[in-house]
């Protein structure tokens, strides 16, 4: 190896200042060694769009020749480390672009590795990601979805501890020592950074995943057409008027075929169809259309159209009847409508479970009270032993903590 | 689709002839196009034609929307907007005013509206001056406009019903711009022949904006944000589109002189005395007029000068030019518009021409002049001087690198 590439899939305006102080560490901590790098971002993504799945690119060369050759290009093809920093892009990236579903290890080398963060073990994180047709190594770092945004950057020390796992995967490239350099001159270093850098080198955890291994569905995806197939007059038809749901009954709108939502959300709403008092307000509410009107005038929220904003929530007058759950939660995105109307029961049940299972479940990215992802971190956060939530320099210093 | 219908139109089956300027043989043809919805903002010398309308509206000759907004980029974003609803819509300016629009412009040509404006050429400020340059019309040379050039208030009637059949057909689909030197034909009056409604209704089809058209029954988006993966695909449908507009302008000038017995067999250029010319003097719009008397009073001295003048800009003629001008023994483009620190520093025509004839085995030699900005006069003197530089460069079978200007202090 003569160059390293690692791409940082994140999701927009959530994290995508923490993409890029990752790519940027890798460039600066390579550079110790006198290497030469480029750190970037696939243009093309909206990362200034709540949520969606976007990425950054860090490569690193020996000489710039080996650099400019890696660089000749719109995004890399192939990469050595897939950094994911969201565990619910486990399901795959689906950008902004209409490029369809991108399984998440889809760029990764065989023998590659996919390094995450999450509180997830392999096996369940597994029946997310999707097979691939070579063996690769899916290493771990225990950590919520960081909240490094846009706007606000939350210190979380999720970039140090990604760099010094870096340090475990790819010494060659990034010591340990350089790392820790590299950390301490940027202007968001501290000696406590550089710390959760080193206690991520040792508590990082790794295993091979075999070809066998993996979510076996088939991504979706769908070809883009030709200038001449395309309507002219930057046109395009409107989604076609829907149908009944069964017997002349409720109401199911035509969808977008090409751009489905199925990784753009973090959260999910389940709705408990027996409390539901028919109000009508999700439907009116929902800025994507999600929801489906069902024969007895309850709502499903359709899961391919769903980007996952909680307005439902917030609107609904019925306490506990929607619940915004962590996309982690779920492995399909079957109809919560038609389980219910199966087994109502068991549906209270699953519902229950979901509500109730708050470790895996809550998710902040801010929207439920202010502070929430202050206290999850107090309460929650792996950070190596370390407590980051005091003294720690930038805005998140105790005072500002609601 | 006409929205509205004209209620008092002229006695249908008539041909009048009238003494009406450019401007006012474009509102002739507006009204015998039953044209639906205009937007006006003041600006010399395009005014003229606001007027025009207006009084066509008020005379009740014309029913259509006459909108007053409160500047040109309001004006184009009305008719560009009105145009998708399926409206025939009319619009314009001149010099800083068509500048200040540049936003609307920028977007027609990619939501294929075929608008038809009437830029009133006029220079550029500063300084603030109300003469004829080309430059404010060539902003848009290269983003899918149309553009054409007319010389006479008979051409300006007729190029007006020819511009609304090209751009109005599916295959095109394009906006239109119809230069016209400001105060030469803007402002002066000549013998024009307006064309009874019969023939102009077989000549000119309703608008059919057909799947593109913005109805509740069709329901579309027009004009989403699109990132790399979409961009070039439609930059190239509407280089398919001008490419089209090539036959669509050939067969619409056809049936123009079958419908009205009259109008050039060329669309693009008009020749003038170019047969057995050694010398091709080139220009657009009013220029023309010097050129042909020049040219007259040079001919009796024995000197074979003739003229080509230009209409179509865009789409541009390059192989009937090309063919039309290889055969001299030298070449002489007046340009009345500059293109600073451009190739040679020549003008745009200039430039254009140079590009037209690289690829071709016959190349004479080509000189390039700079003439009549912020409306000056192109004397008779220019012409014989630019004609005598041409000669000289037919001898000595060499292009002069130098762009000359005409009429300039020095
Ligand atoms: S979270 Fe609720 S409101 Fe938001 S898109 Fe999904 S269904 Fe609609
Ligand atoms: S807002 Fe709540 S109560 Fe009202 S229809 Fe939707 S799910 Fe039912």
């Amino acid at each position: 190896m003569s160059a390293l590439i690692c791409e940082v899939v994140y999701r927009g305006i959530f994290q995508k200042n923490l993409a890029s102080r990752i790519t940027r560490g890798i460039v600066l901590s390579a550079r110790k060694a006198g290497r030469w790098g480029i750190a970037f971002g696939r243009y093309g993504d909206s990362p200034q769009r709540n949520g969606i799945p976007a990425k950054d690119f860090a490569i690193v060369a020996d000489t710039k020749e080996e650099l400019e050759q890696n660089m000749a290009r719109y995004e890399p093809k192939h990469v050595d480390v897939t950094i994911c920093v969201d565990d619910t892009l486990s399901k795959g990236v689906e950008s902004w672009a209409w490029y369809g579903l991108q399984p998440i290890n889809k760029l990764t080398v065989p023998n590659g590795t996919l390094l995450m963060t999450s509180l997830q073990s392999p096996e369940s994180l597994l029946k997310d990601i999707h097979k691939k047709d070579a063996p690769y190594k899916l290493s771990l770092i225990p950590a919520k979805a960081s909240f490094a945004g846009l706007w606000v950057y939350r210190e979380d020390h999720t970039e140090v501890r990604i760099l010094g796992a870096l340090a475990k995967i790819a010494p060659d490239f990034l010591t340990l020592d350089a790392v820790s350099q590299a950390i301490k001159e940027s202007e968001w270093g501290s000696d406590l950074k550089v710390a959760s850098a080193k206690k991520a080198y040792e508590r990082i955890e790794t295993r091979e995943i075999k070809m066998t291994e993996g979510n076996g569905e088939i991504p979706f995806s769908f070809e883009m057409p030709k200038w001449w197939e395309m309507r002219e007059g930057v046109t395009i038809p409107a989604i076609p008027v829907g149908k009944p749901k069964e017997a002349g009954k409720g109401y199911v709108p035509e969808r977008n075929p090409y751009f489905k939502k199925y990784t753009t959300r973090t959260m999910r709403p389940v709705i408990d169809f027996d409390t539901c008092v028919k109000c009508n307000l999700c439907w009116i509410s929902c800025p994507d259309s999600v929801f489906d009107v069902m024969p007895d005038g309850t709502f499903d929220a359709a899961m391919e159209a769903c980007c996952g904003c909680g307005v439902c929530e917030a609107v609904c007058p019925v306490e506990h009847c929607v619940t915004m759950v962590n996309e982690q939660a779920f492995d399909d995105n079957a109809s919560q409508w038609e389980m219910w109307r199966k087994d109502k029961a068991a549906y209270k049940t699953w519902l229950g479970t979901k509500i109730a299972d708050k470790k895996t479940t809550v998710r902040s990215h801010g929207f439920r009270f202010r502070g929430q992802y202050d206290q999850e971190l107090k309460a929650e956060l792996d950070s190596g032993g370390v407590e980051i939530t005091a003294g720690i320099p930038g805005e998140n210093a105790a005072h500002k903590t609601v | 689709m006409a929205v509205v219908e004209t209620k008092a139109a002229q006695a249908a089956s008539e041909d009048k002839e009238l003494l009406i300027s450019g401007s006012e043989a474009v509102a002739e043809a507006l009204t015998l196009a039953d044209l639906d919805v205009v937007t006006a903002y003041p600006i010399r010398p395009y005014d003229t034609v606001m007027q025009a309308i207006a009084k066509k509206i008020s005379g009740g000759q014309l029913t259509a929307e006459y909108i007053v907004a409160e500047g040109e980029h309001s004006q184009f974003e009305i008719v560009k907007h009105a145009s998708t609803v399926g409206a025939r819509v009319f619009c314009g300016s001149s010099g800083v005013g068509w500048a200040y629009a540049m936003e609307c412009l920028v977007v027609t040509p990619p939501l294929r509206v075929p608008m038809i404006c009437l830029v009133g050429n006029r220079a550029l400020d500063d300084p603030g001056a109300f003469g004829v340059e080309h430059n404010d019309a060539l902003f848009v040379r290269d983003l899918g406009w149309m553009l054409c050039w007319i010389d006479t208030s008979q051409e300006a009637f007729d190029t007006t019903l020819i511009a609304y059949r090209v751009a109005e057909d599916r295959r095109v689909f394009l906006p239109c711009a119809i230069s016209a030197d400001g105060a030469f034909l803007t402002h002066s009056q000549a013998i024009t022949m307006v064309a009874s409604k019969e023939k102009v209704d077989r000549f000119l089809p309703r608008y059919n904006r057909g799947d593109l058209l913005l109805h509740p029954d069709n329901p579309i988006t027009v004009a989403p944000q699109a990132n790399e993966d979409w961009v070039i695909e439609i930059r190239r449908q509407n280089d398919e589109a001008m490419k089209r507009a090539y036959t669509v302008i050939e067969e619409a000038y056809a049936d123009f002189r079958k419908v009205f017995g009259r109008g050039p067999e060329n669309p693009w250029f008009e020749e003038y005395m170019t047969e057995d010319a050694d010398v091709i003097l080139i220009g657009m719009g009013t220029i023309s007029l010097p050129m042909k008397v020049g040219i007259r009073n040079m001919r009796a001295q024995g000197k074979k000068v003739g003229l080509v003048r230009l209409r179509w800009f865009r789409p541009f003629p390059t192989e009937k030019i090309v063919a039309a001008l290889s055969k001299a023994k030298a070449i002489g483009v007046v340009d009345r518009n500059y293109s600073f620190g451009s190739p040679f520093a020549s003008g745009v025509v200039a430039n254009e021409i140079r590009a037209a004839l690289y690829n071709s085995d016959k190349r004479p030699p080509l000189l390039s002049f700079i003439s009549g900005l912020g409306g000056r006069e192109v004397t008779l003197e220019d012409v014989y001087k630019a004609a005598d530089l041409c000669y000289s460069a037919a001898t000595s079978g060499k292009s002069d690198a130098r762009t000359h200007w005409l009429g300039v202090r020095e």
